[in-house]
């Protein structure tokens, strides 16, 4: 097709749309607003209530309780309901927000949130009217001592309009709440799966929920909260002006108070100094002074051109709220219990931009255990908490998995590219103001170099981890075998000899440093839980961060000199960035919030040396792994800790 | 006739001598033993068989397989001990059902006890009977015109006739066939037959064949038995009768020939008590299978690997057997022993061993 067929195809198009009702406008798109099929349709749904109950609970600092119950899945027809314990909805707002189409996006609000993601919890009722031709039942409560208000309502499709059907007033057991209640035309047997799998997942990354699932038979699959805290408020930022488009920037322009461009930039915009403003219209050969009310568009596009030709300080991160390292490892832990993985990795990047926007990339592995492990690996992918389970295939996540050579670390993947096989998840959490999705479906996330490279080095970091826990369990092994030799096997010798020659048993010491060879370092972590005794802390005076009743991590660590001569080495114990370091023994030369080091002076043949530490602040399991590095002493000789590289 | 044992623990005391002294010494102990593969075996010219080569293997605490074999060896050498000094004797199998008792020691497999103390017979160049310890397999069967005596478990001699005082299956060998037990008297027979299958020797038995070509007949069973090539090494160099041996037409059978000639990989150790190296070898051959044209299967992908491993067993250089061995792998086929029934049941004994012992210098006209 000619480009100039496809231009008049669309003016057409363009002036049809002008005159189409929502109806129609929904049954042109909703394969893009993921009501394709009867399968789809059911995860659409499912996932516009659930995102919007989530939503309205963090937003009012409430631990959400989301409840999702499907029903009489008889002749492709399913009744939904969704329920949760956020704030409610005043009684004059529930035909707006159920009854509108497109209602309620709130202009310009650049912060993280699940809403970017859908078109709207009111394309379910939608679509509940259209196939099945009943109406949506909401019910919801705003106070505690008041009644709740359930409203049966329709859309009046030409209008857009909510036509209220029937309103009541009842009692309900919730303190505060929203439940709605739709019929659409689904298929349950096939839409289970990714109900069930969206669900699993939403809980994985949203470890502050509790999400009930209950299926037309009964069953009750529940997915418990893990995490007591809600994440951090995501803070709004205005727009960073390398992430604007041109017709957003006239838009702005069109509705601010400021009648200069130099204040406009300066208060319309993040990142803009007075030094920035100036350069910026400079660039674009514009008066300061100019009313931005007033701009042409070729004034426009000179400023857009400028913001980009200018270098302009990244937005500022705290927009974002990713979910942590430590919580992802935890969080993950707790879902996959059925498999019993070996291990669990998280990494974390630090938040940077992508044109103007900010984002940040969190991964994660989970490894071995029940996982089959010639298959290829599972991909997780979330966007702002947010699963996404189709168009995998098309996500920028997976083009950089695919494009990381995983066989050095231990996974099978012919000529180094695409999705490795082996016994693992790989879990990619994006956030950002703004997801690059690919299309309106919101599926994908597109192919943009900076996040691919983000996530590459997420996932490069995690890899390292995972192969030197297999390194370090081969080591592990090896050493073990030779322990037992020394311990056991080697004294059963020397006693069966000394029998049979009835002689006295020989001294085996000096044997045992020549089997040995080796400076043996061991470690056990226990955990141990607390009432309110105050932990001392070295690190922060305060110490508020400790909860009353949490758990302590005791990790003791046992260097054993099985070296014919005496060993002078430091050793550094790696720690987590959110732990409080409580008694360390012996004394440390240096405490840091990476790790703690100390000097060890001269361990002679055949005799060891115990080190301990605590750690506050976790969860007990959070810190299941003692990463210990030595210096000043040559690595081949130890077996147990690696060589420090440095910070 | 009682038995000095106090050698055996003088050597086997040296074992745990060594191993405690290296201790003692703060040496990690070692026990160095000779190889024992294929390629470590090299023909003794003076004993006229194959013997382990010079290639020695040690065994040292310092792994830890290694350091298990020790104790294992240790528990081992204690166990004989304990034996010779209550007079009692056990089989290998009842010493691995005693080793579950060994605590760290304990075998995983009947086979690597087996072979465990076949290494103490490789250390201390005693043998097993030496050690108390005796095989689970029954002896093969043997018929033919000779008197043997044998000291029954009552310590009376008995003579035995092996055609007349013994049935159609003939006399049990048992597993001593040392001189403390068994005692060859008169023999009257040109040559001695092993014979690798039961229902060919029982043929040859049915047949007369014994009696019509004054031949002993032994039963191989398979891989024969230590006390049956020590049955057949004896009867050999006693009452100097050739040996020949009969099997069936494949690489597995040839090394049953090979242990009766030469001696076995595991037991080279012994091969001058245990090997005939004047023995010959009957048939039937790749060659027979052309010459008689024989019914025949076709080589396995396991009997090709044999073939070709045998070519560069230091046992098979001989011409005969590189000549036949390439013969049979261009062939690709193999046959049996009762192949020969395709011309009768008696076609064995009235054509084809007549015609081969003929051919072999065997019979007398």
């Amino acid at each position: 097709m000619l480009l100039s067929e496809v231009e008049s195809i669309a003016h057409k198009l363009a002036k049809q749309q002008k005159e189409i009702s929502v109806a129609e406008f929904f049954e042109r798109n909703k394969h893009i607003l993921g009501f394709g099929n009867p399968t789809r349709a059911l995860l659409t749904s499912v996932k516009e209530g659930v995102d919007n109950g989530l939503d309205a609970c963090e937003e009012s600092g409430i631990l959400p309780d989301i409840y999702v119950e499907i029903k009489n899945h008889e002749d492709g027809e399913c009744k939904l309901i969704i329920e949760d314990n956020g704030p409610g909805i005043i009684k004059k707002q529930i035909k707006h927000i159920y009854g509108r189409l497109l209602y309620g996006s709130r202009f310009h609000a650049i912060r993280q949130s699940r809403g970017q993601q859908g078109i709207g919890i009111s394309a379910v009722v939608l679509y509940s009217q259209l196939t099945t031709g009943k109406h949506a039942k909401i019910t919801s409560k705003i106070q505690e001592n008041r009644p709740a208000n359930v409203i049966e309502l329709a859309i009046d499709t030409n209008k857009n309009r909510a036509e209220v059907i029937s309103r009541e007033i009842i009692h309900w057991e919730k303190t505060t709440g929203t439940r709605i209640e739709v019929s659409i035309i689904a298929d349950y047997k096939r839409g289970k799966r990714f109900v069930y799998e969206y669900l699993q997942s939403t809980s994985i990354v949203n470890p502050h929920a509790k999400i009930i699932f209950k299926e037309p038979d009964g069953t009750e699959h529940i997915f418990e909260r893990i995490l007591d805290n809600l994440p951090r408020k995501s803070v709004e930022i205005k727009p960073h002006p390398q992430g604007i488009e041109l017709g957003t920037l006239i838009k702005i322009a069109k509705n601010t108070k400021s009648r200069k461009l130099s204040s406009f930039l300066k208060t319309e915009f993040s990142s803009m100094g007075d030094r920035t403003t100036n350069a910026v219209c400079e660039k674009a050969n514009l008066e300061k002074g100019l009313d931005p009310k007033k701009m042409s568009r070729e004034e426009f596009l000179a400023l857009h051109k400028a913001f980009k030709k200018i270098k302009i300080m990244a937005p500022s991160t705290d927009c974002l709220s990713p979910i942590g390292e430590t919580i992802i490892k935890r969080s993950l832990k707790h879902e996959t219990q059925e498999i019993s993985p070996e291990f669990i990795y998280t990494a974390s990047r630090p938040a940077t931009v992508y044109s103007g926007s900010p984002f940040q990339i969190e991964v994660g592995i989970v490894y071995g255990g029940s996982l089959p492990k010639d298959k290829p690996v599972k991909l997780l992918r979330f966007a702002n908490r947010v699963p996404l389970l189709y168009q995998q295939g098309d996500c920028v996540s997976t083009t950089a998995i695919s494009s990381i050579d995983w066989r050095r670390y231990g996974f099978d993947q012919p000529s180094g590219k695409g999705i490795p096989s082996g016994p693992a998840i790989f879990l990619t959490h994006v956030s950002s103001t703004l997801i690059p999705f690919t299309s309106e479906s919101k599926e994908a996330i597109a192919d943009i170099n900076e996040i691919e490279s983000e996530i590459k080095l997420a996932f490069r970091e995690c890899a390292r981890k995972v192969q030197s826990h297999i390194h370090k369990e081969v080591k592990r092994v090896k050493t073990r075998e030779k322990f037992d030799l020394i311990t056991k096997i080697l004294p059963e010798i020397a006693k069966k000899s000394a029998d049979m020659l009835n002689k006295p048993v020989p001294s085996l010491d000096s044997v045992i440093t020549k089997i040995m060879d080796v400076v043996w370092i061991e470690d056990v972590i226990e955990y141990e839980k607390t009432s309110t005794k105050p932990i001392q802390s070295t690190l922060f005076e305060d110490g508020s961060e400790n909860k009353s009743g949490g758990w302590i991590t005791k990790s003791t660590v046992l260097v054993v000199n099985y070296k014919n001569t005496p060993q002078k080495f430091n050793l550094y114990a790696l720690i987590p960035e959110d732990a409080v370091v409580g008694n360390v023994a012996p004394k440390p030369v240096k405490i840091t919030n990476h790790y703690i080091k100390w000097n060890l002076e001269k361990i002679d043949p055949a005799n060891k040396v115990d080190i301990s530490f605590e750690l506050a602040g976790l969860d007990k399991e959070d810190f299941d792994e003692n990463d210990l590095y030595i210096e000043n002493i040559n690595a081949a000789y130890v077996i147990g800790a690696d060589k420090w590289e440095g910070e | 006739m009682p038995k000095d044992f106090t050698k055996v623990i003088k050597k086997i005391d040296t074992i745990a001598s060594k191993v405690y002294d290296d201790l003692d010494n703060s040496n990690v102990p070692n026990l160095k033993l000779p190889t024992r593969t294929k390629t470590n075996i090299k023909f003794d010219e003076n004993l006229n068989v194959w013997k382990y080569g010079g290639n020695t293997t040690e065994r040292s605490a310092k792994s830890l397989d290694g350091a298990y074999m020790m104790l294992r060896t240790m528990y081992m050498v204690d166990f004989i001990k304990d034996m010779i000094k209550a007079n009692k004797s056990s089989t290998l199998r009842e010493m691995y059902y005693i080793s579950e008792g060994w605590d760290l020691a304990k075998f995983h497999s009947q086979p690597e006890s087996d072979s465990l103390a076949e290494d103490l017979e490789v250390i201390t160049s005693c043998m097993r009977e030496d050690f108390k310890l005796r095989p689970e397999e029954d002896g093969a069967r043997v018929i033919g015109n000779f008197v043997l005596e044998e000291m029954t478990r009552n310590k009376t001699k008995k003579k035995i006739h092996c055609q007349d005082d013994v049935g159609d299956s003939g006399y049990t060998i048992p597993y001593n066939v040392e001189p403390e037990k068994i005692t060859f008297k008169s023999a009257d027979a040109d040559f001695l037959i092993a014979i690798e299958t039961g229902g060919m020797f029982d043929r040859l038995v049915e047949n007369g064949f014994d009696k019509k070509y004054r031949a002993i007949l032994v039963h191989l069973k398979g891989q024969p038995a230590r006390s049956t090539r020590r049955f057949i090494k004896r009867i050999h160099n006693e009452k100097k009768l050739p040996v020949l041996v009969f099997t069936d037409c494949d690489p597995w059978s040839y090394r049953i020939f090979g242990s009766v000639a030469y001696g076995a990989i595991k037991t080279a150790h012994i091969s001058e008590y245990l090997a005939t190296p004047e023995a010959q070898y009957l048939g039937v051959t790749p060659s027979d299978i052309e010459n008689y044209k024989l019914p025949t299967d076709n080589l396995t992908k396991e009997d090709i690997h044999a073939l070709k491993s045998e070519l560069s067993d230091p046992r098979f250089q001989e011409r005969f057997w590189k000549h036949e061995i390439k013969l049979q792998l261009s062939l690709g086929k193999k046959s049996e022993q009762q192949a020969l029934a395709k011309y009768g049941l008696d076609y064995v004994t009235d054509t084809y061993l007549p015609e081969k012992l003929s051919e072999m210098g065997m019979l007398k006209k």
